[in-house]
C-alpha cells in the first residue's frame, strides 16, 4: 500500500481478476457491481452507445477518416470515448477510497456531486447531447438540407427511412434534429464562455478596486440588468443583420453583468479575508492578488451561474430563431424547426414536438447539473 | 421613508438616462445610412441632403444626441415606416392588450405558484413534494413559446378537430369575428375564453419559478420558533401554516415581482407572436423582422422603462410590507 494513501486514513481496494477484465470489456460494470458511484451508469452508457455506433456504421466510420475536419473530429470522439470510457474504469478501480483528510475544497465538492443522483443524470444527458453532437457527421442518417420527393416525401410520419419523418421541405427530421444540436449547444456553451470571461474579470476589478472603478463598472451593469434581454437582442438585431457570430457575440456580451453582479459580492466578502491581507502584506502585485487568490475563491457561484447560464442562453438562441430573428434558414437550429413546425401544426405534430422536447431536456439537464453544483460547491448545503 | 422613496426615484433617473444613451450609441453604430432608408430609390443629391437636413444629421453628434434626447423624454419616438403612423400611437394602441395578458398571467403564476410551493413544504420529502418538484422542473426547463404551441395542438387543434372535446379554446386572436354583435357581458366571457390560451402559457413557466421559491421560503419560515410555539399552544395546522408562517414567507416573494418583469416580458413577446395577440411584443418583433428603427427603438425604451418601474414599486413595496428593513 503507498503510504500516502494510509497517512491519510483511506485504504486501497484490491482488484480481483474478473474486474480488470470487465473494466476493459464493460467499463462502468464492476463499478455498478460495487455499488458505487452513480457515474458509473454514464460511462456504462456512454460505452454502449459508442459500440452501438461502430457496429452499426463501421463503414461510414472508416469513410469519415478521409473526409472533412468535422467527419474525422467525429471519428476522434468515437474512439476517444471508448479509451476514456475504458481508462476511468480502470482507474477507479484501484482509487482508493474512504474517509479523507488530505482532500480540497474542490475534491470534497466533486464527492458531494457525485453522490447527487438526479445531477448525475443530468450530466448524463449533456454528456450524450454534446457527444451526439459531436459525432453527427457520421450517424445521421441524411444530409440535413437535402430535400426529398416533394410530391411523396412531404411532411411524411416516423417511418424506418425517416425516424422523425420529414418538414415541409421534405428533409428529414432527425438528421436535421442532429445538427440542429451543433448549432444550438454551441452557441450556448460560447456565448456563455464569453460571458464568463468578461463578466469574472470586470466583476473582480470592481470589488477588488472600489471607488470610483466600481461605481462605474457597476452603473453600467445596472443598466445592462434593467434592460429586458431578449428586447435587447431584438433591438441589436434589428439594427444589424443577423448572422450566427452576431448571435453568439450578443449573447455573450449581455449576459456578462449578472456575472459581474456575483463576482463583485463575492469579491468585497472575500477582500476583508485573512489570506487576502496576508497577500498584500507580502507585497504581491494586485494582478497576481486578483488573479491568483480572488477568482480561484470567488468561482464557485460563477461555475453554478455560467451552468445555468447555459440553459437559459439555449432557450434564448431558440427563442430568436423562433422568431426569425436568429439562426436563418436554412441552417438548422433547434429553434428555426420549431418555427418550421409552427405552420404545420395540424398536418404533421412530429415537427414541432421533437425539437421543442430536445430543448427541454437539455434545458432540464442544465438546470438539474447546476442545482447539483450548487449543493456540491456550498460548504454549508454539503451533506 | 420619504427619503428613501425619493432616493429610489433619484436612483432611477440615470438608469433610464443610461438605457436611453445606449440605445442611442446602437442606432448610431448600426450599418446603413437612415437617409437613404426613407428617400424613394434614385432620388437625386439635393433632396438626400434636403433630407439630411430635416432629420438632423447633419448636425454633429453631441446635438443630436441633445435633440433625441429631448424628443424622447417628451415622448416623441419618431414615425414608424412601415405603418406610417407615430410611434406612440401605435404603441399606446398596443400596450393595454399586452398589460392584460401579462397581467392576468402574473396574477395566476403567483397564485397558483404560491398555493403548490406552500403544499409542498408542509408536505415535505412526500411522494407529493417529490412529484410536484419533477412536474415544477419540467415546466421551468420550458421555452414559453414551445408549451404555447403545444397547448395549441392540444386544447385548440386536436381538442376541436380530431378528438371533438366538448371543451376547446382558439388558437390566436383576442376576440371571435362576431364579436360585436355580442353583449357586453358575452364579448367580456368572449375575451375571457381567448385570454385562456395565452396565459396559462406564459403563466406555467413563471409558476414553476416561483413555487420553487415559494417552497425554500415557507421552510425557511416553517422551522422558526414563534412557528413552533404556535403549534405547540394547540393551533390547528391550518391555523399555523396560514395565519401565522404564510404572511412572513410571502415577503421575499413580493421581490419576485420586481425580478420577473424581464421575463414576464420576454414571455410576452413570444406568446403574443404564437398568438397573434395584437400586443407591444408582437408589434416589436414585427418591426425587427421589418427594420422598422423608429418603432423597434420606441418600444425596447419603453419596455425597459416599464421595467425600471416595476422594479422601483416592488422595491417599495417590500420596504413597505417588511418592517425589518431599514429606510436609511
Amino acid at each position: 500500500m503507498r503510504s500516502w494513501i494510509r497517512a491519510s486514513g483511506m485504504t486501497e481496494p484490491t482488484v480481483s481478476g474478473p474486474e480488470r477484465v470487465a473494466a476493459v470489456l464493460l467499463p462502468g460494470a464492476p463499478q455498478i457491481a460495487r455499488g458505487g458511484s452513480p457515474l458509473a451508469w454514464v460511462v456504462l452508457g456512454v460505452w454502449l452507445g459508442m459500440l452501438l455506433v461502430v457496429a452499426t456504421r463501421f463503414g461510414r466510420l472508416v469513410e469519415a477518416m478521409s473526409g472533412p475536419w468535422d467527419s474525422r473530429l467525429a471519428v476522434f470522439t468515437v474512439v476517444g470515448s471508448l479509451a476514456a470510457c475504458v481508462a476511468w474504469s480502470w482507474r477507479s478501480l484501484a482509487a482508493p477510497t474512504g474517509p479523507a483528510e488530505g482532500v480540497s475544497q474542490w475534491g470534497l465538492a466533486l464527492r458531494a456531486f457525485l453522490k447527487n443522483r438526479a445531477a448525475l443524470f443530468g450530466l448524463g444527458i449533456i454528456v450524450g447531447f454534446y457527444l451526439l453532437a459531436l459525432i453527427t457527421p457520421v450517424i445521421a442518417p441524411h444530409d440535413p438540407d437535402v430535400q426529398f420527393d416533394l410530391v411523396r416525401e412531404r411532411l411524411v410520419s416516423m417511418s424506418a427511412k425517416h425516424p422523425l419523418g420529414t418538414d415541409h421541405l421534405a428533409r428529414d427530421v432527425l438528421s436535421r434534429l442532429l445538427y440542429g444540436a451543433r448549432i444550438s449547444l454551441t452557441i450556448g456553451f460560447v456565448a456563455v464562455a464569453i460571458s464568463v470571461s468578461v463578466g469574472t474579470l470586470l466583476g473582480s476589478i470592481a470589488g477588488f478596486f472600489g471607488g470610483i472603478v466600481d461605481t462605474v463598472i457597476m452603473r453600467f451593469v445596472d443598466m445592462m440588468i434593467s434592460f429586458p434581454r431578449l428586447i435587447l437582442l431584438i433591438t441589436i438585431i434589428a439594427l444589424f443583420d443577423a448572422s450566427i457570430f452576431l448571435i453568439i457575440a450578443i449573447l455573450g456580451l449581455t449576459l456578462w453583468p449578472s456575472t459581474a453582479r456575483l463576482v463583485r459580492s463575492e469579491v468585497l466578502s472575500l477582500r476583508e479575508r485573512e489570506f487576502i491581507q496576508a497577500a498584500e502584506a507580502l507585497g504581491y502585485p494586485r494582478a497576481r492578488i486578483i488573479v491568483r487568490h480572488l477568482i480561484p475563491n470567488a468561482l464557485g457561484p460563477v461555475i453554478v451561474a455560467a451552468t445555468l447560464g447555459i440553459g437559459n442562453t439555449i432557450v434564448l438562441e431558440a427563442g430568436l430563431s423562433f422568431l426569425g430573428l436568429g439562426v436563418q434558414p436554412p441552417t438548422a437550429s433547434w429553434g428555426t424547426m420549431v418555427a418550421d413546425g409552427r405552420n404545420e401544426l395540424i398536418n404533421a405534430w412530429w415537427l414541432a414536438t421533437f425539437p421543442g422536447l430536445a430543448i427541454v431536456f437539455t434545458v432540464l439537464a442544465f438546470n438539474v447539473v447546476g442545482d447539483g453544483l450548487r449543493d456540491a460547491l456550498d460548504p454549508r448545503l454539503r451533506r | 421613508m420619504r427619503k428613501y422613496v425619493l432616493r429610489r426615484l433619484a436612483g432611477a433617473i440615470p438608469l433610464v438616462l443610461g438605457i436611453a444613451t445606449l440605445v442611442f450609441v446602437l442606432v448610431r453604430l448600426a450599418p446603413g445610412d437612415p437617409v437613404m432608408l426613407q428617400v424613394p430609390p434614385g432620388a437625386s443629391p439635393d433632396v438626400i441632403d434636403q433630407m439630411r437636413t430635416n432629420l438632423g444629421l447633419d448636425q454633429p453628434l453631441p446635438v443630436q444626441y441633445a435633440r433625441w434626447l429631448a424628443r424622447t423624454a417628451r415622448g416623441d419616438l419618431g414615425v414608424s415606416f412601415r405603418l406610417n403612423r407615430p410611434v406612440r400611437d401605435i404603441i399606446h394602441d398596443t400596450l393595454p392588450n399586452t398589460l392584460i395578458l401579462s397581467g392576468a398571467a402574473l396574477a395566476l403564476a403567483f397564485l397558483v405558484g404560491i398555493a403548490v410551493g406552500t403544499v409542498q413544504a408542509v408536505r415535505q420529502y412526500s411522494v407529493m413534494d417529490s412529484v410536484l418538484s419533477v412536474v415544477l422542473l419540467f415546466f421551468y426547463s420550458m421555452p414559453s413559446f414551445w408549451l404555447a404551441l403545444m397547448l395549441v395542438l392540444v386544447m385548440s387543434l386536436f381538442a376541436r378537430n380530431a378528438w371533438d372535446w366538448p371543451i376547446w379554446f382558439p388558437a390566436s386572436g383576442m376576440r371571435s369575428v362576431d364579436a360585436s354583435s355580442m353583449t357586453p357581458f358575452g364579448a367580456f366571457l368572449d375575451r375571457l375564453w381567448h385570454l385562456v390560451l395565452p396565459t396559462l402559457s406564459l403563466a406555467l413557466v413563471l409558476t414553476a419559478g416561483i413555487a420553487r421559491y415559494m417552497r425554500t421560503s415557507m421552510l425557511e419560515v416553517i422551522r422558526q420558533d414563534y412557528v413552533r410555539t404556535a403549534t405547540a399552544k394547540g393551533l390547528s395546522r391550518s391555523a399555523v401554516v396560514f395565519k401565522h408562517a404564510l404572511r412572513n414567507a410571502l415577503l421575499p416573494i413580493v421581490t419576485l415581482v420586481g425580478l420577473y418583469m424581464p421575463y414576464l416580458f420576454s414571455g410576452a413577446v413570444f406568446i403574443e407572436y404564437v398568438f397573434a395577440w395584437p400586443g407591444m411584443g408582437r408589434t416589436l418583433v414585427e418591426a425587427a423582422l421589418n427594420r422598422d428603427y423608429p418603432l423597434v427603438v420606441g418600444g425596447s425604451l419603453y419596455f425597459a422603462a416599464i421595467v425600471v418601474a416595476a422594479n422601483l414599486v416592488a422595491d417599495l413595496l417590500y420596504a413597505v410590507v417588511d418592517p425589518r428593513i431599514r429606510y436609511d
